[in-house]
């Protein structure tokens, strides 16, 4: 069968969001899936647990075995998509085959950015880590033998350094920013985190970048010079939007949805880490690539395809990430006055106005002493003030600011939460 | 489908349900033997404030649950109106510790997370912080 009522494009959160979002309004509407990864679904955070060992191949399925099965979705994977015709209703494959729809998601994701570096094509082991596949291959080139140098101190490359530093002789980084995690630490959080990579025997070269490669080494702009076997490029991804932007579709940094998942082109809509949407905390349209809001969004295109109006509009920034034991709760946005707190261990950074919190940072140890709260246990309930816009006026804030509790909240609030059905 | 409620009028303070829920989870058959001498790592818990204010609070088993919806690995999920976790699955990165609105997920020695599964696999059909609750300031029921 060439025809679907549901084609989505992408096998990962925001697809598996939209079937579940179909199948609570739509039980027998067809749905297929195509996807250019040839795998069942899997938790894309998780390659680095995988390298780590502390998953794998089969536990790293982010749906059951049955879960295509029962949710009577056919699936086309291995093959890419490479055109969209929206007029036509069609999706062609580059095997050529074509598939007609009656609504489309594009939840393409997004692909490693390598950006030109003079002489990178003379580095024979080098690596991006974002999908399955590459990080099996990152696990298949490296031994302990290996010294590692890994471009982009983010989230993706820290993730990978930790995966692997019981399985290589050495880490270094380079980043053109002058502190590890930018995107989501202030600079006091960053050197936190910082400090606990160099602790665990990685070491960074920071406020520099390649300026040369040369097979098995690198040479920066500010003249620190490094030798490596294994070459990781984490400098960051760009979401894939081309698909939808030749298709007609509106696109800024990434493809433009709106709160019903919806895109420009008609009966085709877009989620996940492909798309910009709204920052519920400032309102700016912006990219905001976390598999949380992938599946919410997922799951409000699917209900939406399957004819229910449905909203999302609760999305803000957030992220929980934890390197060598420490581990960091964030959200929101960081402007306002500041809470802060730091023993040393734990570190406590609220940004608030008189009217909302509007942004958080914890970090705490995994395992703290005995009897000790971690800085970041309850955050949910912070994550929680910011999506829902509470006004701190009717909230006890010197009390929450110390730890999140409910009891910081009124009386009816209270009864609402815990004694009613949510 | 039902649920545990709290009223907080009828709380005590005393703790008791979070020594059950611990109690509960050990599948000994001696109270005192399981946990004497261990920190209890409970999945409810006592919230206390000024005026004597106190009451226990545990998983709402959400209709649309921001832990599950929200877990990068698909350790949590819901059937029958029930949200557990697959602790074989659970890498530990506490996303659904930054998700839940009620901050009803702990994490455990383990590395990974705990929550409350309303005791369906250890007892009768009643949640043990439910049947050991004095003053039935928590309940289980449909509302």
């Amino acid at each position: 069968m060439n025809a679907y009522k549901y084609v989505i494009i992408g096998n990962s959160a925001a697809a598996v969001g939209c079937v579940e979002g179909i199948r609570k309004i739509d039980e027998t509407g067809s749905v297929l899936i195509i996807s250019n990864e040839p795998h069942h679904t899997y938790g894309r955070p998780l390659i680095s647990y995988l390298l780590l060992g502390k998953t794998d191949l089969e536990r790293i399925k982010y749906r059951p075995a049955d879960w295509y099965g029962r949710n009577k979705v056919d699936t086309k994977l291995g093959v890419a998509v490479t055109a969209i015709d929206a007029a036509a209703h069609t999706v062609t494959l580059e095997d050529g085959g074509v598939v007609t729809y009656e609504k489309l998601l594009a939840a393409t994701g997004s692909n490693p950015f390598v950006p030109p570096m003079s002489g990178l094509d003379t580095v024979k082991k080098q690596f991006t880590f974002q999908t399955l596949d590459s990080a099996v291959a990152l696990g298949e080139a490296i031994d302990e033998t290996s010294r590692v140098l890994i471009i982009g101190a983010g989230l993706i490359g820290l993730k990978c350094a930790e995966g692997i530093i019981d399985r290589v002789k050495s880490i270094a980084f380079v980043d053109m920013a002058d502190r590890v995690l930018p995107s989501i630490l202030d600079a006091e959080a960053s050197a936190i985190i910082r400090t606990r990579c160099e602790e665990a025997g990685i070491s960074f070269v920071l406020g520099d970048s390649v300026k040369e490669f040369s097979g098995t080494h690198a040479v920066t702009n500010n003249g620190a010079e490094l030798d490596f076997d294994v070459l990781v490029l984490a400098v960051g991804v760009r979401p894939n939007i081309s698909l939808v932007k030749e298709a007609g579709g509106s696109c800024g940094r990434a493809v433009t949805v709106d709160e019903y998942s919806a895109t420009s082109l008609p009966d085709v809509y877009a989620a996940g880490d492909c798309t910009e949407y709204k920052n519920a905390v400032t309102g700016d349209v912006m990219v905001m690539a976390i598999l949380p809001n992938a599946y919410l969004q997922g799951e409000t295109a699917g209900i939406n395809m399957a004819g229910v109006r449905y909203a999302f509009t609760k999305g803000i920034p957030c992220n929980a990430i934890g390197f060598f034991g420490k581990h960091i709760l964030s959200g929101g946005s960081y402007t306002g006055e500041t809470y802060f707190t730091f023993d040393g261990t734990s570190y406590r950074k609220l940004f608030y106005t008189a009217e909302r919190l509007n942004g958080f940072i914890l970090i705490g140890d995994k395992h703290p002493p005995d009897g000790e709260i971690p800085a970041f246990d309850r955050a949910g309930i912070y994550t929680n003030m910011i999506r829902d816009g509470v006004s701190l006026k009717d909230v006890d804030f010197d009390a929450v600011a110390v730890r999140p509790g409910l009891i910081a909240f009124p009386k009816e609030t209270r009864r609402e939460y815990l004694g009613e059905e949510r | 489908m039902k649920r545990v409620y709290v009223n907080e009028k009828w709380c005590l303070g005393c703790h008791l349900c979070e020594y059950y829920c611990a109690f509960a989870a050990t599948g000994e058959k001696d109270m005192s033997r399981a946990l004497q001498g261990r920190t209890i790592h409970p999945r409810i818990h006592i919230e206390e404030g000024r005026d004597d204010v106190s009451f226990a609070v545990s998983c709402r088993h959400c209709t649309e649950p921001l832990c599950v919806k929200g877990c990068i690995s698909g350790a949590l999920s819901k059937d029958d109106g029930v949200i557990r976790v697959d602790k074989t699955k659970c890498v530990g990165c506490y996303t659904c510790v930054l998700s839940c609105p009620y901050g009803c997920i702990v994490p455990t020695e383990d590395g990974v997370i705990d929550k409350c599964e309303l005791c369906l696999q250890t007892t009768e059909g009643t949640p043990r912080c439910v049947a050991g609750c004095l003053n039935r300031a928590i309940v289980y029921e449909e509302r």
